[in-house]
């Protein structure tokens, strides 16, 4: 698989000179391949939000290299914006970005500013309202008049409509209701399917980033702690408690049935695969 | 970015600069004040500068810190030393260059005038670093209470200071949030002419008075479920109470404000 995005020993440090000086991100390198859904998860304060900043130029190294398709972000600083529509970046709580009088307009204003245009402008913003779940009677409603879940669609329709090569998302379920959060994914993963578009989705939820993702990059102060798939992953799950991250319900059961004896793989993640292990165990004839 | 800007920003410590009363820091400021304004020759400005050398010391807050303070001023500063420089008469000129001439007289004012308005400005940030807005507008609460006497809204007033400062950061903050994310959807907020640059503000303002005017819904329903009623038969959490110290302070500040005047009185 080719690397779209290479991150090469990036570090970040906020208020230099003064006595609240602190690095947010400190020699992180690693590589985001074409298509893949990567998953980024630690704790609060980890650096996440700081990290993927840099990933379109909204901040710039203190040092390190951020390269697109190979090519350093910041070689030509005039050009920064057409990084910015390559790769879309959904903040946290980006319905409070919502200004325009219509949730059309709205969508449009990224597209607007890429230099679209016409029906093309059109069909990129009806196309990415109908991946979110928005009704054609909404696009013309006050975006202020919807409910909390459906602003932060409209939100999302902003960066899709500029069909990123790359969209990352900043923790994109915090404070919805478990529907709601199980519904936004599930557009995700369709986008995400449909498109062969590259994914960084930003979470603190293991039970999240483990029902969607193929990689996962797990941070804890500043460093990457360790990256790989899920199954690896979990498979250390005795020093991502350690470090004091979660693992997914369904790890925990695994290895606290393990931890009583029986005999099966503690590193699954998803209720599916724990329960072919447990009915592999049944059949295997041991005491369940 | 909008986060340098220092608004008479506070840091922390555990001197006894800090530890101070914020009554007797803000006395201790209009003491200075008073004192500046009296100082006349180069020994009570020495005098003053003194003061506050030993003040920074004490609070160790850096003197990097508190010349960046004097950044936003420095155009004020540059601009009353140049008036005062040129354009003071005096009975002997040292330079003389077509309309421009220099007088003794008006070069001793622009030193002063610029060393006065540094000391000053540098005085009053040594404040504002070493107490918290919190308990700065406590301070002044307690110091303007006598007011109340005359019907002026002391509290109302402290109450809408100490919430404004309060929230100063945070609107920075989102600011920036917004900022971020606009420029994410392709926002260009440095290139055009003012019509344009001003157009390019709208994604941001809106978002931010929106979520202005929401902080406040919300504050005032907090402040309402706590029975809020305005500061009448409220008590403290924290009583300010004056300690040794605070004596120790106020007694220094006025033997030095009485030195200033002693020496004025001779001329000096
Ligand atoms: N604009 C900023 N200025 C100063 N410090 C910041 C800023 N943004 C984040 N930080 C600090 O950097 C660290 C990492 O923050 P962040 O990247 O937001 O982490 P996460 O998204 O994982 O919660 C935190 O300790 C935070 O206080
Ligand atoms: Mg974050």
């Amino acid at each position: 698989m080719e690397p779209i995005l290479q991150i090469k020993n990036l570090t970040h440090t906020y208020g230099v000179g003064t006595p609240f000086q602190r690095s947010a991100v400190e020699d992180m390198t690693f590589d985001v391949y074409q298509g893949e859904f990567l998953g980024i998860i630690g704790h609060t304060g980890s650096g996440k939000s700081t990290l993927i900043q840099h990933l379109n130029g909204l901040l710039k190294p203190t040092s390190g290299q951020v390269l697109l398709s190979g090519k350093d972000i910041w070689a030509e600083p005039k050009k920064i914006r057409d990084v910015r529509f390559r790769v879309g970046l959904v903040f946290q709580y980006p319905e409070y970005q919502l200004f325009e009088e219509t949730v059309y307009k709205d969508i449009a204003f990224g597209p607007i500013n890429m230099g679209k245009t016409g029906e093309e402008l059109d069909r990129c913003i009806r196309e990415s309202a109908r991946l979110v779940g928005i009704r054609d009677d909404q696009l013309e409603k006050s975006p202020f008049e919807l409910s909390g879940g459906q602003k932060r669609r409209v939100a999302l329709a902003g960066v899709l409509a500029m069909e990123p090569e790359v969209l990352i998302l900043d923790e994109p379920t915090a404070g919805l209701d478990p529907a709601g959060r199980e519904n936004l994914m599930a557009n995700i993963r369709d986008f995400h399917r449909n498109r062969h578009t590259t994914v960084i989705l930003v979470s603190h939820s293991m039970d999240e980033i483990a029902q969607n993702v193929d990689r996962i990059l797990v941070l804890k102060s500043a460093h990457v702690l360790m990256s790989g798939t899920p199954a690896e992953v979990f498979a250390r799950a005795d020093e991502l408690m350690t470090a004091g991250l979660d693992v997914p319900q369904v790890t925990r059961i695994a290895m606290a049935l393990k931890a009583r004896g029986l005999d099966i793989n503690p590193a699954v993640y998803t209720v599916d695969a724990l329960e072919q292990e447990l009915l592999a165990l049944r059949k295997g004839g041991a005491a369940c | 970015m909008l986060k340098d800007i220092t608004l008479g920003q506070y840091f922390p410590g555990n001197t006894v600069a800090h530890k101070l009363d914020p009554r007797t820091k803000i006395l201790l400021v209009v003491l200075y004040i008073v004192a500046l304004f009296c100082a006349k020759s180069l020994l009570t400005y020495g005098l003053m500068a003194l003061c506050l050398a030993v003040c920074v010391r004490i609070s160790r807050v850096g003197v990097k810190q508190l010349v960046r303070g004097l950044k936003p001023v420095l155009v004020i500063i540059i601009f009353t030393g140049i008036l005062n420089l040129f354009f003071t008469p005096g009975d002997r000129y040292i330079f003389e260059w077509g309309f421009l001439h220099v007088s003794d007289t008006g070069l001793r004012s622009a030193v002063f005038m610029v060393l006065r308005i540094m000391l000053l400005i540098m005085g009053t940030f040594l404040m504002t670093y070493t107490t918290s807005p919190i308990s700065l507008t406590d301070g002044l609460e307690r110091l303007l209470n006598g007011l109340k006497k005359l019907h002026v809204p002391v509290h109302e007033l402290a109450m809408m200071m100490s919430i404004a400062l309060r929230f100063i950061p945070t609107l920075i903050e989102e600011t920036d949030k917004i900022m971020s994310a606009q420029k994410a959807r392709g926002a260009d907020f440095e290139s055009g002419n003012l019509i344009q640059k001003a157009k390019a503000l709208i994604p941001i303002l809106v978002p931010l008075f929106i979520s202005a005017f929401r902080r406040a819904d919300e504050l005032a329903t907090a402040m309402e479920c706590r029975c809020y009623h305005g500061g009448e038969g409220r008590t403290k959490l924290h009583v300010l109470k004056y300690q040794r110290r605070d004596y120790i302070a106020l007694t220094a500040g006025v033997l030095v404000v009485t030195a200033v005047l002693v020496l004025r009185h001779f001329g000096l």
